[in-house]
């Protein structure tokens, strides 16, 4: 088979034409999400069981089943319901945008949430006891210990968890969203031309990957000032 | 030593605590003046490092009373912090905070515990630096220190709360043996100084030269307590002996 080099030079503008949109899901969710996350792991470390407990069950269920799947019913379920469609939320779920956002949101706070605790249960139990005979409180020692020292420890695996969500966000285009992925299949509709419009797709999310990668491993230079030992 | 209550820093009166079923202090009682200089010793799984820890609530002891400077321990959280704010702990795996430079280290609890301005906080940290020796290290990782370094450090961390009392678990233990001196030196300095402190070491020398006294402990009980030249010279306990023994050997 031959390639149809001007169908991907003409292709890959388009497509990037999708891009604001596939940053726009990325970076709403991961911001949303993160917060989530951090609420989910304030509560599964709270000691409180019921606090610990639904946070649990959260974690499992958003984690053990299909994003996809997820999508779905938030697209397709919720508005059956009439306490949905009256619901203050339903401005935003009655957008495919809004829905995309609140299923990527939802699914990434589990991850990360998880990711963080690791974090935490890996700072040192010695520097908080530190911290606790300073005289310390324990919101203290959350804020100016563990933390900080949890967020650096946290940070490679939250950098994977960011490009699995920017390459999640290609589900999008299963509910009508025109982002990059939504782009390329209406090109592959209109030309019969996959190999050609999707490998173009897949070297520009290889190219998102590598800047978020980058980008992360700057931050984590940054933060690991500290490990090496000149200042 | 005085009689007078006033005078009396720690108190520990019939403690028992418990890990599950294990005993690991089994009726300690200990007084400790202001200004007294005790070492507490004996074999590992003694007792001794959860006597120290129960002295500042880093464990909590299971019956009897703890009274630091008339403060009693209790489960309240207010106890709790109003003991903290008296009795400053060294450990032996120094426990800097690896994110903070040697100064902010230092200037971290000020702040947070007393709220103090944060030139006020400076000057107090250059100055306890001052006097552990290492203020030209204000500015470094405390990664870039040496254990002995590092240690001074935590010393000097625990003096800018002003403590009446400070623990020390082990200081030496994590050290290689030439960066000992250096950390005891310190510590002798604070003992002249008439800084009140309770030590758990197996620096029999620094026992020797700089304690009041010196309690002997051997599962979870205070097997024998005296000043050090009856303590080394004539142990009453055949346990003490044993363990003097072992101890000064090599």
């Amino acid at each position: 088979m031959i390639f149809d080099l001007e169908l991907i030079l003409d292709s890959i503008p388009q497509m990037l034409m999708g891009l604001g949109l596939t940053l726009q899901l990325l970076f709403l969710s991961l911001a949303l999400g993160t917060a989530l996350a951090i609420i989910l792991l304030l509560m599964r470390i709270s000691g409180r069981w019921v606090l610990a407990a639904p946070a649990m069950a959260y974690i499992y269920i958003f984690r053990g089943t299909p994003i996809l799947v997820q999508i779905f019913i938030i697209y397709y379920g919720l508005p059956q319901l009439e306490l949905v469609r009256e619901s203050i939320l339903w401005p935003i779920l009655r957008e495919p945008f809004g829905c995309a956002i609140v299923a990527l949101s939802l699914n990434t706070g589990a991850y990360v949430s998880e990711i963080f605790r690791g974090g935490v249960l890996g700072v040192d139990r010695g520097l908080k006891e530190a911290a606790s005979a300073l005289g310390l409180s324990a919101r203290q020692r959350f804020i100016y210990i563990t933390a900080p020292i949890a967020i650096r420890l946290s940070l490679p695996a939250y950098s994977n968890d960011v490009v699995s969500l920017m390459k999640s966000t290609a589900l999008a285009s299963t509910i009508t969203l025109l982002d990059m992925t939504g782009i390329a299949r209406t090109i592959v509709a209109e030309t019969y031309a996959p190999y050609e419009v999707f490998l173009s797709l897949m070297v520009i999310y290889l190219v998102l990957t590598w800047m978020i990668q980058r980008s992360f491993g700057w931050i984590e230079k940054r933060m690991s000032r500290h490990v090496r030992s000149e200042i | 030593m005085s009689d007078n209550q006033q005078d009396v820093i720690v108190q520990v009166e019939n403690v028992d605590k418990f890990f599950g079923d294990f005993q690991a202090l089994k009726a300690v009682n200990l007084t400790v003046a202001r200004g007294e200089r005790v070492v507490v010793c004996g074999p590992s799984g003694s007792g001794k490092s959860t006597l120290i820890r129960c002295i500042n609530r880093l464990e909590a002891h299971s019956s009897g009373r703890i009274l630091i400077n008339g403060h009693e321990l209790t489960d309240d959280v207010k106890d709790i912090d109003a003991v903290r704010r008296e009795v400053g702990m060294v450990f032996q795996s120094f426990n800097l905070f690896p994110h903070l430079t040697v100064i902010e280290n230092l200037m971290l609890a000020p702040k947070l515990v007393r709220k103090t301005s944060k030139t006020e906080n400076r000057e107090l940290a250059m100055e306890m630096l001052a006097r552990v020796k290492i203020q030209d290290q204000a500015e470094k990782w405390p990664s870039a220190l040496s254990g002995g370094q590092q240690q001074r450090v935590a010393i000097a961390r625990a003096l800018c709360m002003n403590p009446e009392v400070i623990l020390f678990d082990e200081p030496t233990s994590a050290l290689d043996p030439e960066m000992i001196s250096e950390v005891l030196d310190v510590m002798i300095d604070l003992a002249k100084e008439g800084m009140t402190m309770i030590c758990v070491t197996h620096e029999m020398g620094f026992a020797r030269s700089v304690a009041d006294k010196v309690v002997f402990m051997d599962q979870g009980e205070i097997v024998e307590t005296g000043p050090p030249a009856t303590f080394f010279d004539s142990p009453k306990s055949d346990r003490t002996r044993l363990f003097l023994q072992q101890i000064l050997s090599h």
